[in-house]
């Protein structure tokens, strides 16, 4: 029980203040940097609470495409070196408050919530026989994500798909005076267009340009 | 303190959460951060869904929180691509100069 005290102070204490750093940091790659130390840790947590397939596809998913991913765009258009404070000027100063009101409105929102919980520790203790099954967390998340979740396993690789089409379609681009290899070309070329024979009169030879 | 419960793990998401809403309200650097600070609002509901799912002994919890994990990779993909496209056609993705819509 101590270990597990330790162990989740520690993570969450490094992906709070990793959260921190992700919206006050000046640098745009120390922010996604701060990100993928969020990821990780949270990631953490999950292994140690028992649902270690989610830690592991939380890493794989995040750290290494996502947070690859918004790297990939921020060294792309190479806003990095901003150098901006991230408090605002005087022309933007009034959203400010309103922002640090809704932020700690919701807070403390959600701290009732979790209060009203506790008060009502019987809800805890309805079939914690998860955790005392032999099978692996991995083994029933999939009993059950293939069986009763079929559909919407499958909605959302259809979202996926969306996402993919959407993403290429938005950033591609036509430019003109590209020469680009064509095989139908290529291959359906005959001997009569690539080929020609001359008669080579002596003392003239053969313009080859025209 | 040394016991911990579903009420820790609560509360960090609760923390988490709020620093993500912290982000989205006081960025005035680019709009990358703030797509940023949407995936810290997801990752807290997903560190919600999975202490209920492991505290409660229901499976369904987790599926779910795979499923947030699609639809949030969607999301940045799709995200990143917009940006991509706007910074190539306005030159800026500083919040304070999209202001194309009059917002």
């Amino acid at each position: 029980m101590i270990a597990h005290a330790i162990f989740f102070y520690t993570f969450s204490i490094i992906a709070v203040v990793s959260a921190i750093m992700v919206t006050a940091s000046k640098n745009t790659v120390h922010s996604v940097f701060f990100l993928i130390l969020d990821f990780i840790s949270i990631s953490c947590l999950f292994i140690m609470i028992g649902a270690e397939f989610l830690g592991m596809i939380m890493l794989i998913v995040y750290v290494g495409a996502v947070a690859v991913l918004f790297l990939f765009v921020v060294m792309m258009l190479n806003v990095a070196q901003q150098k901006n404070q991230w408090f605002a000027g005087q022309s933007t100063s009034k959203h400010i408050p309103v922002g640090l009101i809704i932020s700690t409105l919701i807070f403390f929102e959600i701290i009732i919530v979790i209060g009203g919980w506790k008060y009502k520790p019987e809800i805890f203790d309805i079939n914690n026989s998860l955790a005392n099954t032999s099978v692996s967390n991995t083994h029933s998340l999939g009993q059950i994500l293939y069986t009763d979740y079929i559909h919407v396993f499958q909605i959302s690789g259809m979202i996926l798909l969306v996402a993919m089409i959407g993403a290429i379609v938005l950033t591609f681009r036509q430019r003109s005076g590209v020469k680009r290899q064509s095989y139908i070309k290529q291959i359906s070329r005959e001997r009569v267009e690539g080929v020609e024979v001359l008669e080579v009169q002596s003392n003239k030879g053969v313009k080859i340009d025209d | 303190m040394i016991d911990i419960g579903l009420g820790h793990y609560l509360t960090l998401g609760a923390v988490i959460f709020s620093i993500g809403v912290i982000g989205i309200f006081l960025n005035r650097k680019n709009i990358i951060v703030i797509l940023m600070s949407i995936e810290l609002i997801l990752l807290a509901v997903n560190i919600n869904l999975v202490a209920f799912s492991i505290y409660l002994g229901d499976l369904a919890g987790q599926v779910f929180t795979l499923f947030i994990l699609t639809v949030a990779a969607a999301e940045a993909a799709i995200g990143l691509a917009i940006i991509v496209v706007y910074f190539r056609n306005s030159g800026t993705i500083r919040v304070e100069e999209i202001d194309k819509l009059k917002g």
